[in-house]
């Protein structure tokens, strides 16, 4: 940043820089973090929230005994686009117990991505839930790894059920092109959504 | 007092460095973005040693909340309350506007991204 026309009388005024974000989901181990390592220019970063003052609300922590603190830690990784633009990437925490947490990281989201290993496909249900009832866009991303089965897109569009206007891609998220195709597809959809909503018609087919 | 090794240990009381204060004088958000000044980490080594770590990692680079608590190593609910009264001080700017609302700004923005990451 430059400071040099840096005036005291303003100091309170605040040059706008946008930050936008979005949410990468999926089971434990299913590559968040190297998804997000993959296109971040900073590498991931770890905050930890704590679960007895966020997820409770208890306004006296002499209250709160201490082994009852639990830590929830979620990933994320930065992409500086222009100088009054900044895309964040948030990794959900691999618990889904911790649904306060995902509130934050979604409010305000651009959109998200649910990644899938077809080893454990039934780790994406809750997430798969979770956007829906948020209405949240979201787009599907099957992450491939050399040793799982192989399956067609649409197989495993039926076996999560996922609806036809929700994007299905498959990446590698140790591949900076390809974790950029899923979030292209991942903003696409959300304007397209907005469109939608807006009265645009939809694209057919 | 010795300082705890354990990392966990650190948390017990994590709310201490805030007088026990849970509730942010506003509530920013996870990617809301902060700066600060030399002038203005300069007048925070007066203001203690966490908020002087906080005005450190903000000199000379926007950082959102996020990125405050991972590098302070502070738990995220008591860096926004740090970081809510660092903006109230003057000690920090905070240059995230509300979220775009309605439909041209809204994918005026979301046109922004998607060309920002095309062309990474």
């Amino acid at each position: 940043m430059d400071f040099a026309n840096y005036d005291p009388a303003g100091a309170s005024r605040s040059r706008e820089i946008i930050s936008a974000k979005i949410v990468i989901a999926g089971g434990f181990g299913v590559g968040k973090t190297t998804l997000v390592g993959a296109i971040s220019e900073i590498q991931p970063l770890t905050t930890e929230a704590l679960m007895t003052a966020a997820g409770v609300g208890i306004d006296d922590p002499s209250k709160v005994p201490g082994k009852e603190t639990t830590t929830v830690a979620m990933d994320f990784g930065r992409i500086t686009m222009a100088e009054d633009l900044i895309l964040y990437l948030f990794g959900t925490p691999g618990q889904t117990r911790f649904w306060f947490m995902w509130d934050e990281i979604i409010r305000g989201a651009v959109g998200a991505a649910v990644l899938v290993d077809t080893r454990r496909i039934t780790d994406a249900f809750a997430p798969l839930d979770y956007f829906e009832n948020r209405n949240l866009p979201y787009v599907v991303a099957l992450n491939r790894f050399d040793d799982a089965p192989h399956y067609e897109l649409e197989e495993v569009r039926e076996a999560l059920a996922i609806s036809p206007d929700v994007p299905l891609v498959m990446c590698d998220a140790r591949r900076r092109e390809s974790v950029k195709q899923v979030l292209v597809t991942v903003v696409e959809h959300a304007m397209l959504r907005l469109q939608a909503e807006h009265g645009f018609a939809a694209p057919v087919g | 007092m010795e300082p705890r090794r354990d990392p966990r240990g650190a948390l017990v009381r994590p709310y201490a460095v805030t007088r026990g204060r849970t509730e942010p004088l506003q509530n920013i958000a996870l990617e809301a973005v902060l700066s600060c000044t030399p002038t203005q980490s300069a007048e925070a080594r007066f203001a203690g040693h966490d908020k002087y770590r906080i005005a450190s990692v903000c000199e000379g680079r926007a950082q959102s909340l996020a990125e405050i608590a991972a590098y302070t190593r502070m738990p995220l609910g008591v860096t926004r309350v740090l970081v809510a009264d660092m903006v109230a001080e003057g000690l920090l700017t905070l240059h995230t506007a509300a979220p775009a609302t309605g439909f041209a700004a809204r994918m005026n923005l979301l046109g922004r991204v998607l060309s920002g990451l095309r062309e990474l």
